[in-house]
């Protein structure tokens, strides 16, 4: 069944008239259009979708986007500080954390998340903030350490 | 079809009174129906924004543990990580930081996969569930409640509002241990349980284990107390495991055969016996035990 709601996606509310089963994920990408989160497995394994709702990480696939009503849902596309690449967005680049670049959003997504509870992380505790996230072209690495470099430019 | 957003357990009862289904996290249900398991209900009844289903406090019964605990929130909170540790260790290991944040306690529990990581410790740790409907609420035990795999003995109009534990004891101690393939995304190849209390010459005063993934339903082992009263932690891990081993009834499927599945049964009751025994003699394992004692993936 065809239902109507409206959804807050970083900071702008769209109107969505969608089938009460549509998963977040596509809403995203169909109705609001922002294409920016991935569909990756489809099956709440891989964290290419993810998003934040209400700042927490959400794998998008696997969650109904009526029940994000009344929440702020957060993509790759509210990342950005004005003109300015996020300092993830720029840390993975230069430490050429970004090969084919499907996982990249979900990453960030879920780095961002981590960066704001836990402002010191431990390399095993950014280990255990991205172990959502699957990479299967840079073997991780590069990932961990643009996560870390974040950490520390954001706290110096 | 209908999706409405109840705000308080009244308002959540009367859609389950008219036949809807409750959603939290929906990270069973929604997963589920789009492999196919069953289809993703007509009638839906968001039960995530009800604030007198969460929190954790303590009464004069013991504690109360809102249904909508999420993992995260269970493998932090202080209460639990200090006095019902394995609940903790079982949140900590539940798919992924997401998973962790929107899968609750109760979704957990009612899902009813005889695999799911919280309920070997509530079944140690003599959890009791609160079921409420609009006729009334009742409190059952969960070997009452888990009538099989993905089934409970609990009504359609009835939902789980809150877990009760009993008062935490002194030189009381928990743990849950998982074999895994992987740290993350996993969902437990066998799970064992374990609370033990000691006595003050630090032998076994009482204790009590239930397994995950060896059966249709989290089995508690039978002649635990029995067996282990008077052992020290030491013996008692070959005993233990025997049992574990003995009663397990396990099914081979994509993940472990079932030899391999009775063998290492054995293993996890006698490595989650240990870490309860230590907890237990006031040593701090950090949760997961899983992560702070290398079992599980590497």
């Amino acid at each position: 069944m065809t239902t109507s709601y409206e959804l807050d996606v970083n900071g702008v509310t769209y109107p969505v008239t969608a089938d009460q089963g549509k998963n977040l994920l596509s809403v995203i990408r169909e109705n609001v259009g922002l294409t920016g989160t991935k569909e990756g497995c489809d099956d709440c394994e891989c964290g290419a979708c993810m998003v934040l709702l209400d700042g927490q990480p959400v794998n998008s696939c696997s969650y109904l986007a009526v029940q994000a009503q009344g929440r702020q849902v957060t993509t790759i596309e509210g990342v950005m500080e004005g003109p300015e690449m996020h300092a993830l967005q720029r840390n993975l680049l230069e430490a050429g954390g970004v090969q084919c670049g499907f996982c990249t959003p979900g990453m960030i997504m879920s780095a961002k998340a981590l960066l704001e509870r836990d402002e010191h992380p431990e390399l095993d505790a950014v280990r255990i903030g991205l172990s959502g996230n699957l990479c299967r072209c840079t073997g991780y690495a590069k990932i961990l350490a643009a996560v870390e470099a974040t950490a520390v430019e954001l706290n110096t | 079809m209908s999706f409405t957003i109840a705000t308080t357990v009244d308002e959540a009862l009367v859609a389950l009174g008219a036949g809807a289904r409750p959603i939290a996290g929906g990270t069973d249900l929604v997963v589920g129906a789009r492999h196919g398991k069953a289809a993703l209900p007509g009638d839906l009844v968001a039960i995530d924004r009800i604030d007198e289903l969460g929190g954790v406090e303590l009464d004069s019964a013991g504690v109360r543990v809102g249904a909508l605990m999420s993992h995260a929130e269970l493998m932090t909170d202080p209460v639990i990580v200090g006095s019902y540790t394995a609940i903790a260790d079982a949140s900590a290991l539940v798919g992924s930081p997401s998973t962790r944040h929107v899968g609750t306690l109760g979704g957990n529990v009612m899902n009813g996969s005889p695999a799911m990581d919280t309920g070997a410790p509530l079944t140690v740790l003599g959890a009791t569930a609160e079921l409420r409907s609009v006729t009334g609420s009742r409190t059952v035990s969960l070997d009452e409640l888990w009538a099989g795999p993905g089934r409970t003995t609990a009504d359609l109009g009835e939902l789980l509002v809150a877990l009760h534990l009993p008062p935490a004891q002194d030189r009381c101690g928990s743990a849950y241990v998982r074999l895994e393939y992987r740290r993350a995304m996993e969902i437990a190849v066998v799970g064992a349980a374990a609370a033990v209390t000691l006595a003050a010459d630090g032998t076994i005063a009482s204790a009590a284990v239930a397994l995950a993934a060896v059966a249709p339903t989290i089995l508690s082992v039978d002649g635990v107390d029995q067996a282990l009263v008077g052992c020290t932690p030491a013996d008692a891990g070959p005993v233990v495991a025997a049992l574990a081993s003995e009663q397990a009834a396990p099914i081979s499927d994509l993940r472990a055969s079932d030899r391999y599945r009775r063998h290492c049964i054995g293993v996890m009751a006698k490595r989650a016996v240990d870490a309860a025994a230590r907890r237990a003699d006031g040593e701090s394992i950090a949760v997961p035990v899983n992560r702070s004692l290398g079992i599980g993936a590497a």
